[in-house]
Parts: C-alpha cells; sequence; structure tokens
C-alpha cells in the first residue's frame, strides 16, 4: 500500500504546456502515472506527445478534464499569479488530491485557496512542494524517480533536495519507502504533518517514518503531540536550521523563526519528549531507522 | 519584505487612515526645516528596519527647531541592532489621552489573517501576550468574506468605553485590514493608536510587512525598497534570483534547495566550523547563477574556504559539474573550493570535478569535514 497516490491515480497537469509542465509530465510517464490529461487555457484540442509516442489530450478548462477522463489527481506547474485560481479551478471540478508544485504564490492567494478547497473536500498539497512518489506505483510532482524504491518506510518532509538526500541514504542501504511525501516550504500549505502521518498510521505497509522538519512555525510540534497520542509505529526525525538566525527567511517563505518561536532546537527538544529519535545528522537518519525497526 | 514607518504611514494614508504628517529628513538641516514649518514640538524618528527605537535613543521629542536639528544630528548615522539610520521621520508630536495595540497577520495555523488587539498599546506585543494574555483580543477573518463590519466594531469594544471612540477606532480596524489586503502585506499594524484628549483616534505608529511573493502585482511598493538598508550581497543575490543571508563564519556554502542549505550549515557547526553564509543556488545547472553565487560569497573577506554541496536529482550532477568547472574559469577564485555533489550521474560528474582540479566528494559528511579542516589551517 501507499498513500495519497497508488496505481489508481489519474492525473491532469495544469499547465502541461509551459517549460516545467511538459518537461515533468514527460518524467511522470516514463515513471508510469497514469496521466489522462493536461489542461492549459486556448490550448484545448491540442495533444501532448509524450515518451514512447503515448499522446496526452489537453483541455481548455479542469472541468471538462475531468468530465472526458474521470480523472482523481491534479499537479499545477502555473506561474504563480495563476497558481491560485488553478486550485479553486481543480476544486471546483471535484479533484480530490491537487499537488501545488509553484513555488512564490502570494500568501493571500493562498488563504482563500486552502479555504476554498477545505469547502470542496479537496486536498492541496503545497504549494511550493516537489510533490510526493509511491515507488513503483506512481509519481505526482518533482521528485527524482531514480533515489526511491518500494519498501516499508513512510518518508515526511518540508523541504526538496534535503528530502531526496535521506531518501538516496535509504534506498543505498536497501530500506524502500511506501510513500515519500514533500508537504512545501510555505507559511500555509494544504497538508502538514500530521495529516501524512494519519495516512500512514492507516496504511498498513509502513513500519516506520521519516519526518524532516525546519525552522518556523509549530507543524512538527503538533506533529509530535499527535506521535505521541496515536501513533504505535517508529517515527525517526530531522530538523533543518539549528545555524539559522532568528528574523531571517531561510529560502523557503515558512522558514523563518518569528522572535524566540520556531527554532531548531525547541522542535528537536519535542520530538524527543515526545518518543521520535532524532537524528543530530542526515547521515543518522538510517541508522536510526533500522534501529527503530529493528533491522 | 520591510518597508520603513514613513512609507508605511503613506498605505495608511492612502487607506483613509487618519495618521498625523510627518516627513523625512537625511540631513539635520532638512529635520530643522520640516520641524519649523510644523511649528510646536516634533518628533524626530530613527527609520530603520528594526523594533526597539526607542529604547535604542532612535526616538526623540524636539521643542523647537534647534533642538529637532541637534536630535537629527544625533540619530543620523547612529546604529540600531546593526543597521545604520540613513533617515529620520520628523512629525508633530500628539497629546495622548490612551494607548492601544492593533494588529493583523497572516496566521500560520489558522491559515487566514488573524487580528489582534489590546488596550495595553506602546508596549512590545509578544510581551503582553506572554504576561498579560487576557489583555488581547483575537479574531480570525475568513479570508473568503473579508473582515465583517460587526468584527470590526467587536475588536474595537475591546479597547475603549466612549461609544464614540469605539465608532473611531472600529473604521480605523477596518481600514486597516483594507491596507493589509491591498498591499499584499503579510502583516500590518499600528503601535500606538492613541486617542487625543479631544478624543480623536489616529495612528502614530505603522509597521507593514510585505509579502515578497506579492510584489510582482505592486510595482510600486518594490521600488519603495530600502537597497541602503540591505547589504550589498542581498542586494546581488536577488536580482540574480538566489536566496542569501550572510551569517558571521568563515565556510563559504553554495547549496541547492533550501532545506539542504540549512541542513549544510548545521553541518558545518556540527564539525566544528562556522558557516559564512545561507545559500540556496535553486534546481539549475545554469552556470550564470554559479558565477553570481561565486561572486556573492568571496566578495566576504571572512570566507576562507567555499563548499558546494549539490543534490542532483532532476538536475544531472555532471550537468552541474560542467556548471560549476565553467564558472571557476571565468573568475578568477583565489579562495579553495570544495565540492560535493550526489544523485544522478555522480560519477561522471567526479571524473568532470577531478580533471578540472578539484576535490570533489560524494559524502556530506566528508565535505564538510574538509571544509572545516581547511578554514581552520587557513
Amino acid at each position: 500500500m501507499s498513500i495519497f497516490i497508488d496505481e489508481n491515480t489519474r492525473l491532469i497537469v495544469q499547465g502541461i504546456t509551459g517549460r516545467d509542465g511538459s518537461f515533468h509530465t514527460a518524467q511522470m510517464m516514463e515513471y508510469g502515472t497514469a496521466v489522462v490529461a493536461g489542461v492549459t487555457p486556448g490550448k484545448g484540442g491540442q495533444t501532448f506527445e509524450g515518451p514512447g509516442g503515448r499522446t496526452v489530450p489537453i483541455f481548455n478548462t479542469m472541468d471538462e478534464a475531468v468530465a472526458e477522463t474521470g480523472a482523481n489527481t491534479s499537479v499545477i506547474y502555473v506561474p504563480p499569479a495563476f497558481a491560485a485560481g488553478a486550485i479553486l479551478e481543480a476544486a471546483d471540478a471535484g479533484i480530490e488530491l491537487i499537488v501545488a508544485i509553484t513555488e512564490g504564490i502570494p500568501v493571500q492567494d493562498m488563504a482563500r485557496a486552502h479555504a476554498f478547497a477545505r469547502d470542496r473536500g479537496a486536498r492541496v498539497l503545497g504549494p511550493n512542494c516537489p510533490g510526493l512518489i509511491s515507488p513503483g506505483k506512481s509519481k505526482v510532482g518533482i521528485l527524482p524517480a531514480q533515489i526511491v524504491t518500494p519498501g516499508p518506510v513512510g518518508v515526511i518532509s518540508r523541504s526538496g533536495t534535503l528530502t531526496y538526500e535521506a531518501v538516496y541514504q535509504l534506498t543505498t542501504a536497501g530500506i524502500g519507502q511506501t510513500t515519500c511525501v514533500g508537504i512545501g516550504g510555505d507559511p500555509l500549505i494544504g497538508t502538514n504533518f500530521v495529516d501524512c502521518l494519519e495516512a500512514f498510521a492507516a496504511d498498513a505497509d509502513t513500519k516506520a517514518i521519516v519526518m524532516i522538519g525546519e525552522i518556523g512555525g509549530t507543524d512538527e510540534q503538533e506533529a509530535a503531540a499527535w506521535v505521541r497520542e496515536h501513533l504505535d509505529k517508529p517515527v525517526v526525525g530531522f530538523i533543518a536550521g539549528q545555524t539559522a538566525p532568528p528574523g531571517r527567511r531561510m529560502g523557503h517563505a515558512g522558514a523563518i523563526i518569528s522572535g524566540s518561536a520556531g527554532t531548531a532546537e525547541e522542535k528537536m527538544q519535542c520530538f524527543a519528549e515526545n518518543g521520535i529519535a532524532v537524528a543530530k545528522r542526515p547521515a543518522d537518519i538510517v541508522g536510526l531507522v533500522r534501529e527503530a525497526m529493528g533491522l | 519584505m520591510n518597508i520603513h514607518e514613513y512609507q508605511a504611514k503613506e498605505i495608511f494614508r492612502q487607506a483613509g487612515m487618519p495618521v498625523p504628517p510627518g516627513e523625512v529628513a537625511t540631513t539635520p538641516d532638512e529635520a530643522e526645516a520640516i520641524a519649523r514649518t510644523y511649528g510646536g514640538t516634533v518628533v524626530v524618528k530613527a527609520q530603520v528596519h528594526s523594533g526597539g527605537r526607542g529604547k535604542a535613543g532612535g526616538v526623540k521629542l524636539a521643542s523647537t527647531p534647534e533642538e529637532a536639528r541637534a536630535h537629527a544630528e544625533a540619530i543620523l548615522g547612529m546604529e540600531i541592532r546593526g543597521l545604520t539610520v540613513n533617515r529620520v521621520l520628523v512629525t508633530p508630536a500628539e497629546d495622548i489621552a490612551s494607548e492601544a495595540y492593533v494588529g493583523v497577520l497572516m496566521d500560520r495555523k489558522a491559515q487566514a489573517p488573524t487580528f489582534m488587539v489590546s488596550a495595553e498599546g506602546g508596549v512590545d506585543i509578544e510581551e503582553v501576550a506572554a504576561t498579560n494574555p487576557d489583555a488581547i483580543r483575537k479574531l480570525t477573518v475568513d479570508p473568503r468574506y473579508g473582515l465583517l463590519p460587526h468584527q470590526a466594531y467587536w475588536l474595537a469594544n475591546a479597547l475603549y468605553d466612549d461609544p464614540a471612540i469605539i465608532k473611531q477606532a472600529a473604521r480605523v480596524i477596518a481600514q486597516l485590514y483594507d491596507a493589509f489586503r491591498s498591499a499584499g502585506a503579510s502583516m500590518a499594524e499600528i503601535n500606538p493608536l492613541i486617542t487625543t484628549p479631544e478624543g480623536e483616534v489616529k495612528a502614530i505608529d505603522a509597521k507593514v510587512t510585505i509579502d515578497d511573493n506579492e510584489l510582482f502585482r505592486h510595482p510600486e511598493l518594490e521600488a519603495l525598497r530600502d537597497t541602503d538598508a540591505e547589504p550589498w550581497a542581498e542586494t546581488r543575490a536577488r536580482e540574480a534570483g538566489l536566496s542569501f543571508v550572510k551569517l558571521d563564519g568563515d565556510v563559504g556554502c553554495c547549496v541547492n534547495g533550501a532545506g539542504l542549505a540549512m541542513a549544510t550549515m548545521d553541518l558545518v557547526k556540527y564539525y566544528g566550523g562556522d558557516p559564512a553564509n545561507f545559500l540556496d543556488i535553486g534546481g539549475s545547472s545554469n552556470p550564470e547563477k554559479v558565477v553570481a553565487a561565486l561572486e556573492i560569497i568571496t566578495a566576504d573577506p571572512n570566507v576562507k574556504v567555499i563548499l558546494f554541496n549539490i543534490f542532483g536529482g532532476i538536475t544531472r550532477c555532471d550537468d552541474v559539474a560542467n556548471g560549476i568547472v565553467e564558472a571557476t574559469r571565468r573568475i578568477d577564485i583565489k579562495t579553495p573550493i570544495v565540492i560535493r555533489l550526489t544523485g544522478t550521474n555522480e560519477e561522471e560528474a567526479l571524473r568532470i570535478l577531478e580533471e578540472a582540479g578539484f576535490s570533489a566528494f560524494t559524502s556530506m559528511d566528508e565535505v564538510v569535514q574538509k571544509a572545516v579542516e581547511l578554514a581552520a589551517g587557513a
């Protein structure tokens, strides 16, 4: 099993004709993701030429694309000015999982989009996230496919390349993954650590979870409390930003220590107090996962 | 993006809020002339992107134009929390009967704008929240409907007893929300919102943070950016599309991805070194970006070694390696460089780097240890 995406995922790519959209559509198709449609307003009726001579129909609107293809998931590679609008359109079209890759969406746009998506019962992943991959089944987003392998570990992270780093180490050590989820580096994200933990808790194949957090906000602290109260699977945690100064945004819009709140120390301590094994370095993650799983 | 008080006040005035007049001076002469036109007592206020201006001696009352001049002379050029004051705001002093706090910010947990108001104004709201949380009234705005009139009134009602003043304050709170929305702010606050003995409500201080992601919509706000208030390296980094934060150490870091960049800095510290910076070079192998990154890092005289840490996922390691080789050929660098590349096509990347004479690694721990060692020995 896996969480959020699997072999039943039927994907629409919003912004399929753009540079990033077309590149990553081809990559996802290579991996075996069922890309059933693309949407770019004004390009309806055209087709996307995928790898191996496969083609994907392009529609002007999400509504048509869903009606024609029965898609249940969408991924957004739309520029920041239009990305929140793309989320609204996907939610309105009945999409269940909306993966927003776009970085730089105005935070006030996202406040409205999240409220709207919640009303429509849609899950938003991101924005400003690498997406997710269920090894051997489906990939939605930009995660590099060659670093993952199927197995028993669930991975949740606010970061992109740091996730790849951890996942690559797991894979190299022969430890595979059920699903790797990048939840995004923005201050307002649709799916947080607790949402992913709940899903992994319910997934019988996931035997252990790796959680990679960073400075800013309180999402990790809430996740730690949830782990203590609800989860009977081992969790290994890492927090980036121990050397980050307060008040400065460290790349991600959400990675900022406000006053004295949201420091790495606070989060690591909170992890430790709630029974999460804390990795001091990325290289310690594999050892702690082995230990936790009795490997 | 932080803007100055005088700029925030202009945004407030455009929203119709009652903000006393004020003008900016960059010299003591100008400050004196402005004070003379207002007559009476004025306040001379340092314009710098930092709190605690009053405590640092950056806000002074002046009862004559000569005194305003003397204060401006003392404040201009002074350092407040490491930032040099280049401008002062000169504004008429107000008679104050009461001081309140009114602020709105984007709350991460509520995923919506959230107001905080308190009758205890003029002090740090975080302090009030810590010592007397009951003195704060909070309200989360539904972003689909905006701040509703009765909500603005309910907030104002927590601040005052006089119905005429509550009504004025409710209008100011509604206008603050409009300003927050239209400027694409992530935070807007009035501290203090005062009442005068005549029963007028006025915003005598203003703080606004603009969401960087909104700037494409607001060229007029981008123009407010005070590039004198930020180090050259940060301006250069922004123009080159890089994320950069200067730190005090000597290991220059160049990493792809924000999370990995933070983890790399942390690992430098773990092995006993000190990172000189945070730098996220992004996901491409574009030599232009590498050149800009190297220029920025080497401009810091503290830097004794340059550490690259690149995870090649979608971007292949050999492309990144070629980018680094090309970039380092274009600019003359004396500082030693150590490089770690891992991921797709890493063997090919290592060959390219070694042929170009670099020490290349695939282990993050090894390369960081090497960098720390070089910095200590230099």
